[in-house]
C-alpha cells in the first residue's frame, strides 16, 4: 500500500520544488526567447558569416547534451575564473539550449512566409523593422505555435537536469525524500504526476491560444 | 506620343539589363512610360517581361543601363567620379514611394482584416491617424467594389476579390504610377473580368500604368502602348494597332497566332449558332 500520510506530510516541499522548476523554466524560456531571435535572425541574414555565426551557435548548443552544458558551466567555468551561482549556471544552462531549438522553430516559421508578402509591405513603404513586427512575427508565432508549446514542454522536463548544479527543484527534492524516508515509490510517483498535471496544463492552454489565434484570422 | 509630351517621361529606363547568373534575362532595355499612359507589357513566358516590370520597382537589382522614376535614379546613386553606388534601403523607398505594385498572387497578409491590410501602411508610412486611415480605406475598399468586406480576411473572399482588396491597397497609397505583375493570371476564368474593370476604371481616370498581361483582348482595348519583348528583348513595340494587325517580326506573328488559335472556337461557336 502507498504510505499517503507521507505524501501529504511532505507536499509543500515537493510544491516548493515544483515552484522552483516553474520559476527556472520560465526564466529560462524568457532569455532562450531573446537568444532565439537573435540567432533565428542571424541564421536568415543575406550575410554569409552571419549565418554561419548562427549555424554554429546551433550546432554547439543544440548538439550538445543539455547535462554536460550544466556540468561545464558549473564545474568548468569556475576554473577559468567564471565563479557562477547555481542558480546563474542553472538559467543560463536552459536558456543556451532552449534559444538554439526555439531558434529552429522560428527559422522554419519564417520559411514558409510566401516572399511576396514581404515585397507587398516593402512596395507599400513599411520599413524592414514593421514588416517584421507587424507583418511576419505575428504570422510565425501563429504558425509555429504548436512546436512551442511542445519546445515548453520539453523543457520543463529537461529542467530536471538542474538538479545536478544543486538546485532544489521537483526532482532533486524527490530524490532527498525518497533516500530519507526509503519511500521510492511513492515519491517519484508524486513528482510523476505533479510534472505531468504541469505538462497537460500547459499543453491545454496552448491549444485554448491556437484557437483563439485561428478565430482572429487566418 | 506627341513630341510635347517627349519630355514627361514618368518612368524611363535607358540601356537597362539584367543577369541571373551567366544567364541574360533582359538585355538593352529601353522604356518611356509618360503621365497617364498605359503600356502593356506582352510576350512568351520567360521573355523577361515580369522581370523587366520588376526592376522598374527595383524588387530585382538591374546589372546594367539606369531606370528613373520621376528624374530620380531608381536604386544606385552617382558617386563623387560619376560612377554608379548603390543606394541605401531609405533611398530606394524614397525614389519609389508613388509607385503601387499589384502581383499576379496578390500578396495579402492573411492575419489582418481586409480593412487592416488596406490601412497597414496609412497608418505606418502616411502617419494617418486612425480614423483617416480607416476612412480613406472603406473608401478605396467602395472604389474596387468591396466596401462589404472590409471585417473580412483574405481566405474568405475570392481570387477576384482578394486582388481588387490588393488594388485598392496599392491605391490608398495615392501612387503616381501603377505596375500590374500578370494580376489575372492566377484567377479562374469567370473572375478575371471584375478585376480587369477596375483596371479600366483606373486607366480611364488618368492613372499610369504598366501592366503584363496575357489578356490580349484588355491590351487591345486599353493600352496606349504596346510592347512585345522575347528573349528579353523588345521585339516591337507601338500603338495596339500597329503591334496587333501590322505585327512584321516572324516572333510576334508566331505569339499572336497562339492566341487566335485559342480563341478559334469562337468562330465556330458562332457559326454553328448563325447556322442553326
Amino acid at each position: 500500500m502507498l504510505e499517503w500520510s507521507q505524501i501529504i506530510q511532505s507536499l509543500p516541499m515537493l510544491l516548493a520544488g515544483l515552484w522552483s522548476t516553474l520559476q527556472m523554466s520560465a526564466v529560462g524560456l524568457a532569455i532562450g526567447f531573446v537568444i532565439a531571435v537573435g540567432v533565428c535572425g542571424l541564421r536568415l541574414s543575406p550575410r554569409a558569416v552571419l549565418r554561419r555565426l548562427g549555424g554554429a551557435y546551433i550546432t554547439i548548443f543544440r548538439g550538445v547534451p543539455l547535462l554536460i552544458q550544466l556540468l561545464f558551466l558549473y564545474n568548468v567555468l569556475p576554473r577559468l575564473g567564471l565563479g557562477v551561482t547555481p542558480v546563474v549556471a542553472a538559467i543560463a544552462g536552459l536558456s543556451l539550449c532552449c534559444g538554439a531549438y526555439i531558434a529552429e522553430i522560428l527559422r522554419g516559421g519564417f520559411l514558409t512566409l510566401p516572399k511576396g508578402q514581404a515585397e507587398s509591405a516593402l512596395m507599400l513603404g513599411l520599413s524592414h523593422r514593421a514588416l517584421l513586427l507587424r507583418i511576419q512575427i505575428p504570422q510565425v508565432v501563429r504558425l509555429t505555435s504548436p512546436a512551442l508549446v511542445n519546445e515548453v514542454i520539453l523543457l520543463i522536463k529537461a529542467s530536471s537536469l538542474i538538479s545536478v548544479v544543486g538546485i532544489s527543484e521537483l526532482t532533486r527534492t524527490a530524490q532527498n525524500l525518497a533516500a530519507s524516508t526509503f519511500l521510492q515509490l511513492e515519491f517519484y510517483l508524486a513528482a510523476a504526476a505533479l510534472y505531468c498535471v504541469l505538462n497537460v496544463s500547459l499543453a491545454l492552454l496552448g491549444s485554448w491560444l491556437e484557437i483563439r489565434l485561428r478565430r482572429s484570422g487566418a | 506620343m506627341s513630341a510635347s509630351r517627349a519630355n514627361d517621361a514618368i518612368i524611363e529606363a535607358r540601356g537597362m539589363g539584367k543577369r541571373f547568373g551567366d544567364n541574360t534575362v533582359l538585355a538593352d532595355i529601353d522604356l518611356r512610360v509618360h503621365r497617364s499612359e498605359v503600356v502593356c507589357l506582352i510576350g512568351p513566358s520567360g521573355s523577361g517581361k515580369s522581370t523587366l516590370l520588376r526592376c522598374l520597382a527595383f524588387l530585382e537589382r538591374y546589372d546594367e543601363g539606369e531606370v528613373e522614376l520621376e528624374g530620380e535614379l531608381l536604386g544606385f546613386e552617382r558617386g563623387r567620379q560619376g560612377q554608379r553606388v548603390a543606394a541605401s534601403n531609405r533611398r530606394v523607398r524614397q525614389v519609389r514611394r508613388n509607385v503601387g505594385m499589384v502581383f499576379q498572387q496578390f500578396n495579402l497578409w492573411p492575419h489582418m482584416t481586409v480593412l487592416a491590410n488596406v490601412t497597414e501602411a496609412l497608418k505606418r508610412v502616411k502617419r494617418l491617424s486612425r480614423t483617416d486611415a480607416d476612412n480613406r480605406g472603406r473608401a478605396m475598399l467602395d472604389k474596387v467594389g468591396l466596401a462589404d468586406k472590409a471585417a473580412a480576411y483574405p481566405a474568405q473572399l475570392s481570387g477576384g476579390q482578394q486582388q481588387r482588396v490588393a488594388i485598392a491597397r496599392a491605391l490608398a497609397m495615392e501612387p503616381h504610377i501603377m505596375l500590374f505583375d500578370e494580376p489575372t493570371s492566377a484567377l479562374d476564368p469567370e473572375l478575371v473580368g471584375e478585376v480587369l474593370q477596375v483596371m479600366k476604371q483606373l486607366a480611364a481616370e488618368g492613372m499610369t500604368m504598366v501592366v503584363v498581361t496575357h489578356e490580349m483582348g484588355f491590351a487591345a482595348q486599353v493600352a496606349d502602348t504596346v510592347v512585345f519583348l522575347d528573349q528579353g528583348k523588345v521585339v516591337a513595340r507601338g500603338s495596339p494597332s500597329e503591334v496587333f494587325r501590322h505585327a512584321e517580326s516572324p516572333r510576334l506573328q508566331q505569339f499572336l497566332q497562339n492566341y487566335l488559335e485559342r480563341n478559334a472556337f469562337w468562330d465556330t461557336l458562332e457559326e454553328s449558332t448563325t447556322h442553326a
